[in-house]
């Protein structure tokens, strides 16, 4: 075989599904207190600073770090729990999320232990909001053509250049981005950027907002004007971000959100249809919920492989295409199904609002996080083609 | 060949590579390699892989007979291995005793029903039995006045009437008319029609996944070998892109079809959980088959759709399985029924609870 795409049947142990329960219990208080409406995808109060220190004073964020820099040690099966039950619930988790999945790991792998010691623990509380800065105007899915400089001065680093599509840069305390440190080599085209972790809200960073089509304001640009960093906020190696940018993508592209984004259509859309469905809306539902299973074993297989410390860049792009692709079609294929729904299903309104939404949400799911196309290289060299 | 520390599956493998070669069986017009692999496969007591030993089989587990189904769907081999399993695994829920040689089940399609009638004999017609013809049992799962019961039938007690399916692999219509079984014994609780098929199903998901691992394989190794433009075609990033589809098609149905088996194989009452997990495999195994099936084709180009080629053993095996035990589309019908009414609220946790 050229490939051995395995995806072992990975079950969740049982204190995971005592976890979900707590998870469950903890999101029904919120709803019912009136933090958010799980029947509302497209609100607009989707920064909710006093429900991440919640979600945090549960212990549900940083979960897999170490405990001395406010972790819990859990698995990454946890975790995986604990993400799939906010995104169905649709809980508004824009303000943690990111520093939780992807800018915490990158802190624990490269930060100096200061830095570590005064981010994480505040990361773990819920008190941070980090923002990724790798595109840029003319250089989205090709990363090494940034060129945003940082130049070497006294104690640190002068920034100048422009980040673009930065999401929450607007509510973030922090960006982790890349940099150009030196001039590409004829050998490595990749060389010559640098990792930094950025502090916002200082001066020489101007972020202005950029509207989606969606009518939400949730990416940015961000422009650095002779803004300084110190040298420890170097992270890894300088001049060598192309080989940790890598090992970020497993964690950042198999997981749960990236096929749960527009799962509320498919709930709607089952209550819509009522408990005898005629054939044509039975087929559907049947085979988008085979759909969803069938990628979710996937998801949680690649998650079992993280916990057992592998690196299955591969599987998750794999899991990220069909899932992208997949949550990308969903509310077509709901609206599809709806068409003949009675006049008189109780939700019908709800449905229609959020097919609405989820429609226009529909373009972007297979650009972020690194395009169709792009995903489809990478499992083209995993196969040996490239 | 993805290495294996399965015996079962290692022991089949080898006799697959040896006696199931798909070039030395696609060349073989006449059908000689046949006898051999059957009576190699025989030999070791493959067949009956899921009957205990007390009733003539060699007592493998459910988990080691589906790695097994997946490794002959990877070989696409074309003699009634699954269904003779399947036929054995139905009489040992009977504790029926299962006698040697080929078998497969009777009905093989959720829509046919075989009716027990007051004298013990059998009657009804099933469509689509995949090697009827081949068979010298059947084993019968049929509706009585009293319920389920499961009998052995003599083959030659049956009118046969030939068929083919799109993989030119014979699926056969099977009439009884009244016919006394060899063996007849009532089912034990919770074995019906929808567990036979959901287990056929499942037996045949792997088999689809393990071809398309196959088409997989092949398809990149061709795209390897194969120059145009004076280039190699896997250097188009169109033809990788094609591939790397493949790929998830081909990830998706084996993740979706071992889930399945192991939910089987771990279950202890056949529940809403592993019917999902069941009639899943089956749909996205499906779905992979037309999906992934027509990129190795596209790639192939016109050389794979030559009878010479040995693509169209997987190929069109992956799409003629998609039909036994009930279409994707039967069971998309069934598993929508099923969320639809269990009620909006209740499908996260159903998806969740695996
Ligand atoms: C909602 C949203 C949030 C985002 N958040 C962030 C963020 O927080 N931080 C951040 O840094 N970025 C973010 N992005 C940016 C995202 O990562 C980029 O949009 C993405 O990498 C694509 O880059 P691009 O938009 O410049 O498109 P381009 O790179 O210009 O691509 C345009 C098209 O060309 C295709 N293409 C490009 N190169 C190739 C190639 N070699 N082979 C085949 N096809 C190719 C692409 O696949 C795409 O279809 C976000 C984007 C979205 C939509």
């Amino acid at each position: 075989m050229t490939a051995a795409l395995r995806f072992d049947p990975i079950r969740l142990p049982e204190k995971c599904e005592q976890l979900r329960k707590e998870v469950r219990a903890f999101l029904a208080e919120e709803i019912a207190a009136g933090t958010f409406d799980p029947h509302k995808p497209n609100r607009e109060d989707t920064d909710a600073p006093e429900f991440s220190r919640r979600v945090g004073a549960k212990g549900w964020l940083g979960m897999t770090w170490p405990k001395k820099y406010g972790g819990q040690e859990r698995s990454f099966l946890e975790r995986y729990v604990v993400t799939e039950e906010m995104r169905v619930a649709n809980a508004p988790t824009r303000r943690f999320f990111v520093a939780d999945r992807q800018s915490g790991p990158v802190l624990l792998k490269y930060a100096p232990e200061h830095i570590k010691m005064e981010i994480l623990p505040r990361i773990c509380r819920g008190e941070v909001c980090f923002a990724i800065g790798m595109s840029e105007p003319n250089s989205g899915s090709d990363l090494f053509a940034a060129k945003t400089r940082a130049t070497k001065t006294d104690g640190g680093y002068l920034i100048n250049g422009t980040k673009i599509w930065t999401s929450s840069a607007h509510i973030a305390d922090y960006m982790i981005a890349i940099f150009r440190t030196s001039p590409p080599t004829k050998e490595n085209r990749r060389h010559g950027l640098t990792q930094f972790l950025v502090k916002m809200k200082q001066p020489g960073i101007k972020v202005n907002p950029i509207g989606q089509i969606t009518g939400q304001y949730e990416f940015n640009e961000v422009v650095f004007t002779d803004h300084f960093i110190p040298d420890d906020h170097v992270l890894g190696e300088v001049d060598g971000a192309w080989k940790q940018a890598t090992s970020e993508l497993a964690y950042e592209r198999s997981g749960p959100e990236r096929f749960l984004e527009t799962y509320y259509v498919l709930t709607e859309l089952v209550r819509a249809v009522g408990p005898n469905p005629d054939t044509r809306s039975a087929e559907g539902i049947g085979r988008l919920v085979a759909q969803l299973h069938t990628m979710r074993r996937m998801s949680v297989s690649v998650a079992g492989m993280l916990e057992a410390g592998k690196e299955p860049v591969v599987e998750a792009s794999i899991v990220k295409d069909i899932g992208t692709v997949w949550e990308q079609q969903l509310p077509h294929r709901v609206r599809d199904l709806a068409a003949f729904v009675e006049e008189t299903a109780t939700n019908r309104e709800t449905l229609e609002r959020q097919l609405d939404f989820a429609i226009k949400t529909a373009p972007k799911l297979t650009i972020q996080g690194g395009t169709t196309e792009v995903l489809r290289g990478i499992i083209a060299r995993g196969l040996g083609l490239r | 060949m993805a290495e294996s520390d399965n015996i079962v599956v290692e022991t089949a493998e080898k006799i697959f590579a040896d006696l199931a070669d798909p070039q030395t069986i696609n060349n073989d017009k006449k059908g000689a390699w046949q006898a051999p692999l059957w009576q190699a496969l025989s030999e070791v007591g493959l067949p009956l892989s899921w009957v205990p030993d007390e009733l003539g089989g060699s007592g493998a587990s459910l988990a080691d007979g589906f790695a097994l189904l997946n490794a002959a769907g990877r070989f696409a081999v074309a003699v009634p291995l699954a269904e003779t399993m399947l036929a054995g695994w139905l009489l040992a829920q009977a504790k029926i005793a299962s006698p040697e040689g080929e078998m497969t089940v009777l009905p093989a399609s959720p829509k046919d029903r075989i009716s027990l009638d007051a004298d013990g004999s059998l009657s009804g017609r099933a469509r689509g039995v995949p090697f009827a013809k081949a068979a010298k049992h059947f084993a019968v799962l049929a509706h009585g006045k009293d319920g389920v019961a499961i009998a052995l039938v003599d083959a030659s007690k049956a009118r046969i009437e030939s068929g083919l399916n799109v993989g030119y692999d014979h699926s056969d219509t099977v009439t009884l008319d009244k016919v006394q079984p060899v063996t007849l014994k009532p089912a034990p609780k919770g074995v019906d029609q929808t567990h036979l098929m959901l287990m056929g199903g499942v037996a045949r998901s792997l088999q689809i996944a393990g071809a398309l691992e196959s088409m997989l394989d092949i398809s990149v190794r061709y795209s390897n070998e194969r120059v145009a433009f004076e280039k190699k075609i896997s250097k188009f990033q169109a033809v990788q892109h094609n591939l790397a589809r493949l790929a998830g098609e081909s990830a998706a149905a084996l993740a979706a079809a071992t889930s399945a088996a192991d939910a089987i194989a771990n279950a202890k009452v056949f529940d809403d959980e592993v019917y999902l997990e069941a009639a899943s495999a089956k749909i996205r195994c499906a779905e992979a088959a037309e999906k992934g099936g027509a990129i190795a084709h596209q790639v192939h180009g016109a050389i794979g759709f030559t009878i010479e080629h040995i693509l169209h053993r997987y190929s069109l095996r992956a799409l003629a399985w998609r039909d036994d035990f009930g279409s994707e589309s039967h069971w998309a019908v069934e598993l929508g029924k099923l969320v639809a009414n269990r009620g909006a609220d209740e499908l996260w946790p159903l998806v969740a609870s695996r």
